[in-house]
């Protein structure tokens, strides 16, 4: 795939980041960076999670100060200590969280803090308006003014969020993770709203660990690793496993090694399920689903479609308003957490700071959050640290949790090491149904192939395992079978092997199969 | 990797220089109280001196030092347990005085040799303030009523049911405003050594309030009911997640911190005071445990200690009214050492909290 430069001008440096370097008390986030951006790039930033490249941006958007190192916007030296001082030299920042106002419009959201006026202090919406309209008009980022945010999606939210910098003069957009929250169709739209923009003039850089849209939107690319630069390469001139290796340092695999296998039993049978939300809304409306022992379903949809509320709902964090759950036969719909783990169904849960983890709590002390009531974790009322210590270092050094300090803090580790520990602990209970809710969130491509590869084990033990994922390559690749959930209804079940994600996108967005 | 252990070096240097960091903040302390008292024309130095000696010249002093801060140990440990389950007991106060009121009552009513009469007004006296605390707890599981409001309430309920039964013709000595006084087979004072001591009352319950400290906090850290409590005092949702009862635990952990509490007005009771008196206002010994958990670090050991130091401060500082230094002075000498000691855990609490936050930041 040859990609054209037409945008780019060689000749035209708008940023140029000259030895970068940032430390943290001891520690080096940036270790001499040099970063080039040409008038009309796309230049993304590629690294694994804490390798540096937010840091990197910060220093740029004037969030954090460098501590050596020199800055030069459009060949001038700049000293950029706050965020005003970047706006005012023309760099925008999208961040991964949307700073928006929910119950403003988005006009409003757009002006707010430059809200044009009349009489020098009346709020002149009219104007608002129109000005907006005639951005999103001149780079084909449509929106509508007067809508609410907290009405529109995602998707629309983060156009809102491009407009908004746009609006403040910017010339060099920086964009946080921008498709982590988008559904494919959605990632699509804006690559093209970022050739548009380049074909403006515009220049932007885009921090991702998404090596396919480097390979479709950008035309440069620099690697991070662990606080230093490995390289800036042209992209037309590489490729994925190229970045990767780059990323990571060796050499990683993207296919999911697994077997052809026959599903056995049915081990979890939901029927008509309904759920509500905390506002008594119904958000799984008569759901049906069965996930077989030996095989991988994967839920795909988009986030906000009734999977959380259903996950909760099975494991009994939830109360359900109707239906049938059960596993193994067994009816264990509206049973206490506790009842339903010891009838086999064990979790890794899509919040691993908030209920994967006691972050105060030490690794050793994680690791029986489960079982700290079952022999040989305590007697009586008898905590045995001796048994849970030993029973931590084993399982520290089976799926190499680093650093290898049982009385590490779970704060103290890193997003992957985390879920190794919920993972290690998880798998370990050798549950009849494991539920994995977006199980690689965040985390980097070697942390990825060590979640999937762990999921496919299960299976291959002949446990069922329900994946639910926004990401849709992992979806594909990970899973059997896939059921598309669509406004808390499973509207389709397709094989993994016959679908494309064109057609499971189109499902996920309410068209029919 | 190496950002963890450098941040983790320095907040364990951080907690490693506790005892460096309390030893300066009550010398921080001092230096303001000096300055008080020398604008108000009073020499700092004879000032001080009188407060140290007020705690160990004699030993009565020092027995009464000790008798001031038993109380503290309790109500502190009674907030520092809540604390540790992400609780936030400010019901102490009313516990220690249903704690009271029923070791005066079943001090006083019952008659039985002493063997007996002591445990039964001992726990009588914790298990009501045990429910008292529950209230709270059972509040907060079942209808989300927040721990604070509810107990600040029940602090006043307490303090007028406890008027109230005083002030009741069974109960209340003619011509007093207390109750009368219990019997003396439900006392916990060592009587044998008032002749070393003279007149103050040193009793059993500064080392019954020792030996809970030690109960606490081996049920906190080594059994697998601690692990509940801590779980769900860190994050409730992993608890939950883990199958834990939040809400039992939630109702567990109020009433222990009220069995606390209790235990605090029924030894203060029956070692020192014998009777309760009719009050306008609360005697504070609660809130002051809400200091001493603080100062303690929240952990059972510190909470002894730091009980020590508050009673020792408050007892021989009063002993500056001999220079003729008014109340008010000494009461804000006292406040500056305990507020600087408090702002120097409030100062460590935020650098842990930001050091914490920047790791999360980090690893993203």
């Amino acid at each position: 795939m040859k990609k054209q430069k037409s945008n780019v001008d060689l000749n035209k440096v708008v940023v140029e980041m000259k030895g970068i370097v940032k430390k943290f008390g001891d520690f080096v986030a940036n270790d001499s960076i040099d970063l080039k951006v040409h008038k009309g790039e796309v230049h993304a930033l590629l690294g694994e999670n804490g390798a540096g490249k937010s840091t990197l941006m910060n220093i740029l958007y004037g969030l954090y100060t460098q501590t050596s190192g020199a800055i030069f916007i459009n060949e001038k030296k700049v000293d950029i200590k706050t965020p005003n001082i970047a706006i005012a030299n023309g760099i925008g920042m999208v961040h991964q969280h949307f700073m928006l106002v929910k119950t403003f419009t988005v006009a409003e959201n757009i002006v707010l803090g430059m809200e044009p006026t009349t009489f020098g202090s009346k709020l002149n919406m009219d104007k608002a308006i129109e000005e907006v309209k005639r951005i999103s008009g001149k780079y084909g980022l449509h929106v509508d003014p007067q809508a609410k945010i907290e009405d529109i999606t995602v998707g629309m939210q983060q156009r809102v969020e491009i407009l908004k910098a746009l609006y403040r003069g910017a010339e060099i957009l920086i964009l946080d993770e921008p498709t982590a929250v988008l559904t494919p169709q959605e990632i699509k739209e804006l690559i093209q709203i970022m050739k548009n923009l380049t074909k403006q003039g515009k220049s932007i850089i885009i921090i991702t660990h998404k090596l396919k849209e480097i390979k479709e939107a950008a035309d440069f690319c620099t690697i991070i690793r662990r606080g230093k630069q490995i390289g800036t390469v042209d992209v037309s001139e590489t490729d994925e496993n190229q970045l990767a290796a780059m990323m990571v340092g060796r050499e990683v695999s993207f296919a999911v090694d697994k077997e052809e296998k026959t599903a056995g039993e049915i081990v979890l049978n939901i029927e008509n399920l309904v759920v509500e939300d905390n506002r008594g809304i119904g958000v799984v409306n008569g759901l049906d689903l069965s996930v077989r022992a030996g095989e991988i379903l994967g839920i795909a949809g988009v986030d906000g479609n009734g999977q959380s509320e259903l996950i909760e709902a099975i494991t009994g964090l939830r109360k359900t308003k109707s239906g049938k759950i059960s596993i193994n036969g067994k009816e264990v719909m509206n049973k206490t957490p506790r009842e339903i783990f010891e009838s086999g169904i064990c979790n890794i849960p899509e919040d691993r700071q908030k209920h994967g983890l006691v972050l105060d709590f030490t690794v050793e002390e994680n690791m029986v959050l489960e079982n700290y009531r079952k022999t040989p974790f305590s007697k009586g009322l008898r905590l045995m640290e001796e048994n849970i210590n030993k029973f931590s270092k084993e399982l520290m050094e089976k799926f190499d949790v680093r650093p290898r300090d049982e009385k590490n803090k779970a704060r103290a580790l890193s997003g992957g090491n985390q879920q190794k520990v919920i993972i290690a602990r998880e798998v370990t209970n050798d549950p009849d149904l494991l539920i994995a809710t977006q199980p690689t969130r965040g985390l980097d491509v070697g942390a990825i192939e060590f979640v999937h590869s762990s999921l496919v084990e299960q299976r291959d033990k002949n446990k069922a395992v329900l994946l639910v994922s926004f990401e849709l390559d992992e979806i594909m690749s990970v899973s059997d079978r896939i059921a598309v959930i669509y406004e808390g209804k499973i509207v389709g079940i397709v094989d993994a092997k016959e679908i494309n994600e064109n057609e499971l996108g189109l499902m996920m967005a309410g068209g029919g199969h | 990797m190496k950002s963890r252990s450098m941040k983790e070096r320095i907040i364990e240097k951080i907690a490693n220089e506790t005892l460096l960091f309390t030893i300066l903040a009550i010398i921080m302390g001092l230096i303001v109280g000096a300055v008080v008292i020398t604008i108000s024309g009073y020499n700092p130095i004879d000032a001080y001196r009188a407060m140290i000696e007020g705690v160990f010249s004699k030993p009565k002093y020092i027995a009464r030092t000790i008798i001031k801060s038993t109380p503290l140990i309790l109500t502190g440990l009674s907030v520092a347990f809540a604390f540790r389950t992400g609780l936030f007991n400010i019901g102490v106060e009313g516990q220690f005085i249903i704690g009271a009121l029923v070791a005066t009552l079943l001090g006083y009513f019952i008659h039985l040799p002493a063997v007996i009469h002591i445990p039964i007004v001992f726990i009588g006296a914790i298990l009501a303030a045990g429910l008292w605390g529950a209230i709270a707890g059972y509040l907060k599981a079942r209808y989300g009523v927040h721990e604070v409001i509810a107990t600040i309430m029940l602090n006043w309920i307490a303090l007028y049911t406890s008027n109230y039964v005083v002030t009741r013709e069974s109960v209340k000595m003619p011509g007093s405003e207390s109750s009368y006084y219990i019997q003396e087979t439900a006392q916990i004072t060592i009587t044998w050594l008032k002749g070393l001591i003279g007149p103050a009352k040193i009793h059993w319950g500064t080392l019954v309030a020792i030996i809970i400290a030690m109960i606490i906090s081996y049920v906190l850290f080594k059994t697998t009911i601690g692990y509940e409590l801590r779980a769900v005092g860190h994050n409730k949702n992993a608890a939950q997640y883990g199958g834990i009862n939040v809400n039992r635990n939630v109702i567990l952990a109020m009433t222990i911190a009220g069995v606390l509490g209790g235990a605090a007005g029924a030894l203060h009771v029956m070692g020192e005071a014998y009777h309760v008196s009719v009050l306008s206002a609360t005697e504070g010994y609660g809130f002051n445990g809400i200091a001493v958990a603080l100062i303690g670090n929240n952990s059972p050991l510190g909470v002894v200690l730091s009980a020590f130091l508050f009673g020792g401060i408050t007892f021989g500082g009063s002993n500056m009214q001999l220079l003729g230094i008014p109340t008010e002075v000494i009461n804000i000498v006292i406040g500056s050492i305990v507020f600087f000691i408090a702002i120097y855990r409030v100062f460590r609490f935020i650098t842990k909290f930001f050091a914490s936050r920047k790791l999360q930041k980090e690893a993203k």
